[in-house]
């Protein structure tokens, strides 16, 4: 068999799949989603439908905010670990990337335990703290699930940072908190915007989590699944998932320029 | 500015003693090179000058007069010039270089005026706006210096600084130091591995060896008087004579050298530009490998000793390979020194 | 000022180590415990798993049986073609192996809509459990993928593979003698990554499983949604006593693998 012939081979199983259950099935649905009576217009009536507008709205607010908060959280507490050794180091870094294995489902089920009717908070403070089925309580479980993988490369890009450059900086006089602005944040930055990307892309395609959490909220999995299964507006569906798929694929492709390292939306 | 080491030691925490208690003076503009093999304790104590590390107990650095040992490294006002450079990637030239400056909190007119003087003196105008990552290692060598000297140090410590170049571009930027240096007129600690780049650039040479000074002197008296074996060996790369010495005289397998100082337990060594090739020598020894290096030969020799003996022979003619030799060596050049102390 | 500069960053870590870790902690207590809402006081039980074993234990075999054949699957697949995009890096390996991740970047959900509108009238294949296994296969190809052409990428393969022919090797030979071992560690480093994500699925096989066939993380969603809090901590208490040693196996081979692309 000559040396061609084995490539071919090697890669004929992979096309074969590739081709039918990831590429034909994503055609399909695109050209699913122009099969209504609106037709290619679908996608206009989602910016003209309130209903879906808000929960794009909402979707997003959601993922920015949550964005936000894993960066501050994770950056602080990786910088942190980076920075210092210490007896239990190694068992915070264990806790802190524990849920890294865990689906949206049961991080749902974290934030129940949390904040639902059985949960510590109304257990503590007992005069109706259920939070688990509110907005919060998506917020608080899409960064459940954002602050170990934004951890993880802050700490990958935070090890790869000369220490030179910040006895650089003291040599120079620089108190601590402008060795943090001046030197660890831009150094950090491209791992920062990278992070920020995926979680934002997770947030907005997070699924387990909403199925759990947001019976009662509009967020676009949960308005995607509901549309399919419940109205059976097939071409809606689709075209929503459409969007989604689009907006989450453009934002790990920014991820991916800044960091070049494998990533993974999910939960 | 003068500078006072005493008693300066460093025990690392997994209980490595890295540094040996050193005492140490450095006169008021005088250049200093800790000259040693990697992890003899050099970059060690230049870390302790700057403050990056804290020696152990009972220390103490001192400069001019002033006790400076528990104080933070950005209140000690040195310069430093790392082996990486460490230049802020996020700031162009004239920002890095303006960076101590901008921590004094002097006026904006100041700083651009210092920038300015120190680019100029470096020599960097034509890239005082470029971006770090589009500067060559050369020119980044000259940046991390000007850095380092703008906000006006009280002393200049630089680590390994030319090592991350290339071959050709460090013999270069050894001589453009060394005048840099002395036109800033900055006291100035230099840590090396290289002997050529100490002797080029130093005004005096500490020669380190497991975490102690093993001799400080000038460049021309540590090649001359070597303090011991490993000295002369690192600088100037003495080879040992391998004989045994009786009613001294040193017997090789090739013959006799008489010694009137040496006496047993001491070792003899001599570099390879003393050894000639004389019809008369008391030693005898047969050519192995010329090698043809421009200004001279370089020969191996076997038969003088159990080992291989190498020299160097000036002219426009070399034995050959095979060729019976005798060669002698001048008393002034043979180094005799105490043995070794096992590490 | 200086106080609080110092202990912020410690006080946000273990602000966030509490936030990620009581939860844990209390759904391990509430697996264990006769009644949760009157405390440990009522006492320590096994009843909740027991339940949970008569319930659900299927749903654990079924996920099992679902990673182990996800990893076959993944490995038949991924291992050659990682190799040919590793002996062959242009720009058509690299849109093939941008083209395969798109499952990561793609939420799961729009893939199963896919999935579903594509096969899901045809009623042999919608209605078993390969159909599931599709889903968690494209999902997982990517990692073993990478994993595999991290470690190829850094070692010098075409060198190594024109030793072997001027040997007298064969390709399959060479895939074999030469490709295969050295691409262990990353080949580990991917399996376990694929178990890992297979038994942890949720997104796609939601969509995708019928009634008859429930995975452990549907199992999970149908638990939170129907049972009693003991029984759904339980069953999630079960989860994490397979999912944490994956995770940690998982975590060692890809640091195993990384020295070697360093």
């Amino acid at each position: 068999m000559s040396q061609r012939h084995f490539i071919f081979l090697c890669l004929l199983p992979l096309v074969i799949f590739t081709l039918a259950f990831l590429a034909i099935p994503l055609a399909r649905l695109i050209l699913a989603s122009g099969e209504s009576e609106a037709g290619w217009a679908i996608y206009l009536q989602i910016l003209q439908t309130p209903r879906y507008l808000s929960t794009l709205v909402q979707t997003v607010v959601v993922s920015i905010a949550v964005t936000v908060a894993a960066l501050a959280i994770s950056t602080t507490a990786g910088l942190y670990l980076v920075r210092n050794r210490f007896v239990g180091r190694n068992t915070l870094l264990s806790i802190l990337t524990l849920p890294l294995a865990f689906p949206g489902v049961v991080v749902g089920f974290m934030i129940i335990l949390l904040g639902g009717r059985q949960g510590l908070v109304n257990q503590l403070l007992p005069g109706y703290w259920v939070f688990a089925y509110s907005i919060f309580g998506l917020f608080l479980g899409y960064l459940y699930f954002s602050i170990p993988r934004v951890l993880l490369t802050v700490m990958a890009a935070a090890e790869k940072i000369d220490p030179a450059l910040e006895e650089a900086a003291r040599t120079l006089g620089a108190p601590p908190w402008r060795i943090v602005t001046d030197v660890l944040l831009p150094a950090l930055a491209p791992a920062l915007i990278a992070a920020g990307a995926i979680a934002f892309a997770t947030a907005m395609g997070a699924f387990g989590t909403a199925f759990t959490l947001a019976t009662d909220i509009d967020v676009l999995p949960m308005v995607i699944y509901t549309e399919f299964t419940l109205s059976a507006n097939i071409a809606m569906a689709s075209a929503l998932s459409v969007v989604l798929g689009v907006v989450t694929w453009a934002m790990l492709l920014i991820a991916r320029s800044f960091s070049g390292g494998a990533v993974a939306a999910g939960g | 500015m003068t500078l006072t080491l005493g008693n300066i030691a460093k025990t690392f925490p997994c209980g490595t003693r890295a540094l040996r208690p050193t005492d140490l003076e450095i006169e008021q503009g005088e250049i200093l090179s800790l000259l040693g093999p990697s992890g003899c304790g050099k970059s060690t104590l230049l870390r302790i000058i700057a403050g990056l590390e804290t020696p152990d107990p009972g220390a103490s650095i001192v400069f001019d007069g002033e006790d400076v040992t528990h104080q933070s490294v950005d209140r000690r006002k040195i310069g430093m010039v790392f082996q990486s450079y460490a230049l802020f990637p996020n700031m162009s030239v004239r920002g890095n270089i303006g960076y101590g400056l901008k921590m004094q909190k002097l006026p904006r007119a100041e700083i651009a005026a210092r920038v300015e003087e120190v680019i100029e003196l470096c020599r960097l105008e034509p890239y005082a706006d470029r971006a770090i990552t589009a500067l060559s290692g050369g020119q980044r060598q000259r940046v991390a210096l000007a850095r380092a000297m703008a906000p006006r140090p009280r002393v200049l410590l630089l680590d390994e600084p030319l090592s991350a170049l290339d071959a050709a571009l460090r013999g270069q930027l050894r001589d453009e130091l060394a005048l840099l240096l002395r036109e800033f007129g900055i006291t100035a600690i230099f840590v090396t591995h290289d002997q050529d780049e100490a002797m080029a650039i130093a005004d005096r040479v500490a020669v380190m060896s497991q975490g102690e000074v093993a001799q400080i002197g000038t460049p021309e008296a540590l090649y001359r008087n070597p303090a011991t074996g490993f000295v002369a060996r690192f600088v100037g790369d003495a080879m040992p004579l391998e004989g045994h010495i009786e009613r001294e005289t040193l017997h090789l397998q090739g013959g006799m050298l008489g010694l009137p100082r040496a006496s047993d337990g001491q070792q003899v060594l001599v570099r390879a530009e003393d050894i000639r090739i004389d019809p008369q020598g008391p030693i005898a020894a047969r050519v192995e490998t010329v090698t043809f290096l421009g200004t001279h030969y370089r020969i191996a020799l076997s038969g003088a000793m159990t080992g291989p003996l190498f020299m160097l022979h000036a002219g426009f003619s070399a034995p050959k390979p095979g060729d019976k030799v005798r060669i002698s060596i001048p008393p002034e050049a043979l180094l005799v020194l105490p043995l070794d102390t096992a590490a | 000022m200086r106080h609080v500069t110092r202990h912020l960053p410690l006080a946000v870590t273990l602000l966030a180590c509490a936030f990620l870790l009581i939860p844990i902690i209390q759904s391990i207590l509430a697996g264990l415990t006769v009644n949760y809402f009157r405390g440990l006081s009522s006492g320590l039980t096994l009843k909740w798993i027991g339940q949970v074993w008569e319930l659900y234990s299927d749903s654990i075999f079924l996920s099992i049986g679902l990673a182990m054949a996800c990893l076959a699957v993944t490995l038949v697949l991924g291992v050659p073609a990682a190799y040919v995009l590793a002996r062959n890096p242009g720009r058509t390996s690299r849109v093939l192996e941008e083209f395969i991740s798109l499952p990561l970047a793609i939420p799961g959900l729009a893939l199963a809509l896919a999935l579903l509108q594509l096969y899901g009238t045809v009623q042999g294949f919608r209605t078993s459990w390969t159909f599931i296994l599709v889903g968690h296969v494209l999902y997982t190809l990517p990692f073993m993928v990478r994993s595999v052409l991290s470690v190829l990428a850094a070692i010098d393969l075409k060198t190594l593979e024109e030793g072997a022919a001027s040997l007298g090797a064969s390709p399959v030979r060479r895939f074999i003698d030469i490709v295969v071992p050295n691409a262990m560690p990353g080949i580990l480093a991917g399996a376990l990554t694929v178990v890992t994500l297979s038994i942890g699925e949720f997104n796609l096989t939601w969509m995708l499983h019928t009634p008859y066939l429930k995975t452990l993380p549907v199992g999970l969603a149908d638990s939170y949604a129907s049972m009693r809090l003991e029984v759904a901590s339980a069953y999630t208490l079960v989860f994490f006593v397979m999912i944490v040693p994956l995770l940690m196996a998982m975590q060692w081979a890809s640091a195993r693998a990384q020295r070697i692309t360093q």
